[in-house]
Formats: structure tokens, C-alpha cells, sequence
């Protein structure tokens, strides 16, 4: 498994209101929910993200409320992969429960920049940053979470 | 040799049914009760739609409670609410709880006594841990793991190492359990108990009310905590017979259990304490905060500060005084007997005269869900648990996390102060 795509950084504790603000949880359709994500934060990250690109933080990614909703949203976005120093562990849950790759690296977190082409191998745990030829070892993926992953989700792979 | 554990690695190990887990060690475990509401039910409804086997594992071990946008707030929020209803019919869900028996989730089923020492509870909201308070292990998840846990009954965990906060002192007057809990994010910071149980021990624990414990435990989450967690003493086996039926079972630390960390909280050092935007570790003391900060509205309630005491709390300041011109002050009780047991002591009674509202059961301001939205630079005191950025409305406003006797104070001053001014 692999993620190519340029990055979008964000600082440390980003949490899931501004991930996906509560105003927009009473909607259910997935794709009309997406086009609120990161709006607190960053309110041109729905016109600016494309398919595969990924999104860079610092420690405690995804604190706060336990909404699914927020790694649904970042994953409707098309996002390919999120890197962090460290998770929130609900967010870290969710995301793998949902089919979303995230990798805690420190050193990733630290140097890559807005804009970067980011390259990730989930088996060996190698990030590659294209624009700036530097290297970053992440934990590869364990197999099983390939496999949710790959079945886009913990219920279909547990009925799989 | 028997292996020293924690007290949350003891209730895990019980419901994996093993004789011994280590922190690290990965275990499924049996689910005493899994409790969603109507903003992650509806999520985890349409992922259960995709299980084969379609079902629950016991009617009698689910929760779900509508507490968050209700009475509905909009369309939207209805047809959520209609599809829980539906499927609670459909399935015949025991804890079922709806407009007139509702309250906020966290603050009702300690009161129905669905919760007790030594279960193993999830639920898809955050501040499910706050049943720690009671010696339980309890931990929020998200819908899809509220989705397997409904169906099968289990929950695999990655079993947590443990930070423990020996509590000793005596608190002085005006001194709560949100205070003890700011004061513990401030020290800490709002990921310095990631993944981690917080356990909490100590002669000062005596010192605290059960509903100061149910605050602690419910904000471990800003910590980062996987959970809060209190020892059995009297005052939580006399609360959980006056409220449940259910057999309980007391866990206790061993007394040579391996911690992290360890913290020593002296109650009677502390001052009431103020999280400043837009994290709750921003913390002050009243008697730091120095400038005068003008506060648009007074929010006392949620599941962090919505019980009996916190409201006789906010009585006791607002009595005979009429809250600052151009303020609202919002009281949002947690539950439906705590708004009698409130209208029966005369306290709504005092929050009227005083200028304030009284609202039925809800979430809503403390999520910027509705009941209290905040405009584009305006800020509020609250008693509830998150300040993130735009938490309570426009994402220019502000939110300061303090004690229902700050906020009421705060309320009759229109700044933020202490109690006894």
C-alpha cells in the first residue's frame, strides 16, 4: 500500500470541532458533510485539496469529541493519509475502524512543509518527501490494518 | 509470582478473562454496556446495517440516549433522532431514552443506575469515561466501534499504563471537582495523559462529593486520558445502591502496580481555576487572571457541571442578585430529576428572579449546537468541558471553562471573578 500527494500542515491539538464543526453533524450525506471539513481551521482547505494529497500536523491530532465524523470527512476529501507527531486516541480508532491511514513520526511532522510532494509506503513505514529528497521512518502498517484498510473499513472486514 | 496491575487492568483482564495484562498487551473484552446518542447512533445504525448477521447482542446492555439536539433543532436533527427511535423499536432497546426521559447521557445513566463499579462500558461520545467515577472502566469510542460493540458484545483494547494523582488535602469552600480537574489539565496539558489511564487515589478523595468525582473522571478525555478512574469507598457504594439494582464489583489497585507517573494534588492549595481559549490546559487561577474580562453569557449545565450540586452551587451565589445587564445566563439541568429535585429545593425559582433562563436537558450550547450560540467576538464563562476554537458558536468567539460557582459569581458581575466577590 502506498500515498502519494502534497501536504497540508497543521499545528499541534487539532481537534475534531474544527475538523468538523458541530453546526454540520446533524447532516448524514457523506459528501455534502466533506464540504465542511478542516472549515474552522482552514476555511480554503475544500477548495485547495485534491485526491491522494495528505495532511501533516503535530502531537494529539483529532482531540476532542469522539465524532466519527471527522476522519469520514477527511477521507471523503480524498486524503491518503494523515501524519502526526501523536493521535488522539479516539481519532487513531476511528480512522483505522473507517479505512483511513494515519502515521504517527515525529521527524515527518517537524519537516515537512506546506505544499511538499510526500510519498508513503505503509509497508515499510517510509516517508519520502519529494520536494525537499529527505527520508522518514514511520512504523510500517501491520498487516491486519492493511486489511481494514484495504476493505475500506472494520465492518466489511470483519464480514470479509 | 503474581504480577502487580493497575485497577483498570484489572477490570480488563476479568472481562478478557485472563489472569494477568500488561500495559501494551492487546485483549477483546466483554462489554457491560454500550451507549450512544443521537448525533454517533446514527452513524453506527447504518454501519450495523452492514454486519450480516443483523442484531444486537443484549437489549438490555445498550443505551441510547437522545441528548444532544433535542428537542430537535432542525429537520435534519429530527430525522436523525426518528431513526434511532426506529431502530430502538425495532430492536427493543431497554435504555431507550426520549424527549421527556432523557437527560444528558452522562449525567443519566449513573442516575438510572445503569453503570456500576467493575463494568466495562463504551460509548460513542467522548466523555464516557466520566462512569470511572464509580470504579468503572468506561471510555468513549467512535460510531463504528459502537456499531461492532452492539452487535457482538466485545471491544478489542490496546491495555493502557496508568498516571496516578494521590490526592490528599482538604478543599476549601469554593473549591470543586471542575477545579480539581483544570488544575490537573493545566499541570498536565491536554495530551499529558494520551492513551493513558488516570487513576486517582488517595485520603483526599474522601473530601469529594460523588458529583465532584463524575466531573473529574468525565474530563480525563481533555487530558488525553483513555480513561478516569476512582477507588470504592462508601460514598460511591451508597450512590450506586440508592440508584441501581445491578451487583457491583469493587477492583482495587494492587499496592505494588507500576505507574508512569505519579502527581500529588493537595486540595487545599487549590484556588478556582479558569481555562483560558482555546485550550482547557490554558489555566489560570482566579487570582492570576489580574485584567478584567467582560463575559456575554454564563452557560451552567452539561454533563461536566449540569448535577444537583453544581445547580444548588449556582443558587447559593445567585440568590437575591440579578445577573449583570446584557448578559444571558443559561441553567441547563442534566436530567429530568434533576430539574424536579431543583424545582422542588426552589432553586429554579432563585434562577428566574435572578434573571436567568432554564432550559429542559440538552447538549446544545456546549457543542455550539443551538440553546446559546456565541456571535462573532463574543464570550461566554461555562461550566462545560471543551474551548476549542468556534466550540460555542462563531469561530471568533470565546469560551472560559470554570466552576458553576465562577460562572455564577461571573454572571452577577458581568466579568469573570471570583465566588466571594
Amino acid at each position: 500500500m502506498e500515498a502519494k500527494g502534497h501536504a497540508f500542515k497543521y499545528g499541534d491539538n487539532v481537534d475534531t470541532d474544527v475538523i468538523i464543526p458541530a453546526r454540520y453533524l446533524a447532516i448524514q450525506d457523506r459528501e455534502e458533510l466533506a464540504m465542511h471539513c478542516m472549515e474552522d481551521i482552514d476555511d480554503t482547505f475544500v477548495k485547495r485539496v485534491s485526491k491522494g494529497d495528505l495532511i501533516i500536523a503535530g502531537k494529539n491530532f483529532g482531540c476532542g469529541s469522539s465524532r466519527e465524523h471527522a476522519p469520514i470527512v477527511i477521507k471523503e476529501k480524498g486524503v491518503s493519509c494523515v501524519i502526526a507527531e501523536t493521535f488522539a486516541r479516539i481519532f487513531y480508532r476511528n480512522a483505522i475502524n473507517i479505512g483511513l491511514p494515519i502515521i504517527e513520526c515525529k521527524e515527518a511532522s517537524e519537516n515537512i512543509e506546506e505544499g511538499d510532494e510526500v510519498f508513503v509506503n505503509f509497508d515499510t513505514g517510509v516517508i519520502k518527501n519529494l520536494t525537499k529528497n529527505e527520508e522518514y521512518k514511520g512504523q510500517p502498517f501491520p498487516e491486519f490494518m492493511q486489511k481494514i484498510i484495504k476493505s475500506e473499513g472494520l465492518i466489511n472486514y470483519i464480514n470479509s | 509470582m503474581k504480577k502487580p496491575m493497575t485497577m483498570t487492568q484489572k477490570i480488563l483482564a476479568d472481562h478478557a478473562h485472563l489472569k494477568y495484562v500488561e500495559a501494551g498487551q492487546l485483549i477483546e473484552a466483554d462489554l457491560d454496556l454500550v451507549l450512544g446518542n443521537d448525533i454517533t447512533t446514527p452513524v453506527a445504525i447504518r454501519e450495523i446495517g452492514k454486519v450480516e448477521k443483523e442484531g444486537v447482542f443484549d437489549k438490555d446492555k445498550i443505551a441510547l440516549v437522545m441528548d444532544h439536539f433535542i428537542p430537535n433543532k432542525d429537520i435534519k436533527s429530527a430525522e436523525n433522532c426518528k431513526c434511532v427511535r426506529e431502530f430502538a423499536m425495532k430492536h427493543d432497546i431497554s435504555h431507550y431514552y426520549d424527549v421527556g426521559q432523557m437527560g444528558i447521557e452522562h449525567a443519566l445513566l449513573p442516575e438510572k443506575g445503569l453503570t456500576v463499579a467493575g463494568d466495562v462500558i463504551i460509548g460513542a461520545d467522548s466523555h464516557t469515561c466520566t462512569y470511572g467515577a464509580l470504579g468503572a472502566f468506561s471510555t468513549g469510542v467512535g460510531s463504528t466501534d459502537m456499531a461492532c460493540g452492539m452487535a457482538t458484545g466485545k471491544a478489542w483494547f490496546k491495555v493502557p499504563s496508568a498516571i496516578k494523582f494521590n490526592i490528599t488535602g482538604k478543599p476549601s469552600k469554593w473549591i470543586s471537582g471542575k477545579d480539581v480537574i483544570l488544575h490537573i489539565i493545566g499541570k498536565i496539558g491536554v495530551d499529558g495523559a494520551l492513551y493513558r489511564s488516570m487513576e486517582f487515589a488517595g485520603e483526599g478523595i474522601k473530601e469529594l462529593s460523588m458529583d465532584d468525582r463524575f466531573t473529574i473522571a468525565n474530563m480525563a478525555i481533555e487530558a488525553g486520558g483513555k480513561n478516569g478512574i476512582f477507588p470504592v469507598d462508601e460514598k460511591a457504594e451508597s450512590y450506586m445502591k440508592e440508584h441501581s439494582k445491578r451487583a457491583y464489583k469493587i477492583y482495587e489497585a494492587d499496592s505494588d502496580a507500576v505507574y508512569d507517573e505519579e502527581y500529588t494534588i493537595d486540595l487545599s492549595t487549590l484556588r478556582p481555576t479558569v481555562a483560558f481559549p482555546h485550550l482547557p490546559e490554558n489555566t489560570k487561577t482566579i487570582d492570576e487572571i489580574g485584567e478584567k474580562i467582560k463575559v456575554d453569557q454564563a452557560v451552567i449545565g452539561s454533563c461536566t457541571n449540569g448535577r444537583l450540586e453544581d445547580l444548588r452551587t449556582a443558587a447559593g451565589i445567585l440568590k437575591g442578585k440579578k445577573v449583570a445587564k446584557n448578559l444571558r445566563c443559561i441553567i441547563i439541568p442534566a436530567t429530568q430529576d434533576i430539574y424536579l429535585k431543583a424545582m422542588d429545593e426552589g432553586l429554579l425559582k432563585i434562577f428566574i428572579e435572578a434573571g436567568a433562563i432554564v432550559s429542559t436537558p440538552t447538549c446544545g450550547p456546549c457543542l455550539g449546537g443551538y440553546m446559546g450560540i456565541l456571535a462573532k467576538g463574543e464570550r461566554c464563562i461555562s461550566t462545560t468541558n471543551r474551548n476549542f476554537v468556534g466550540r460555542m458558536g462563531d469561530v471568533e468567539s470565546e469560551v472560559y471553562l470554570s466552576s458553576p460557582a465562577v460562572a455564577a459569581a461571573s454572571a452577577i458581575t458581568g466579568y469573570i471573578c471570583a465566588p466571594e466577590d
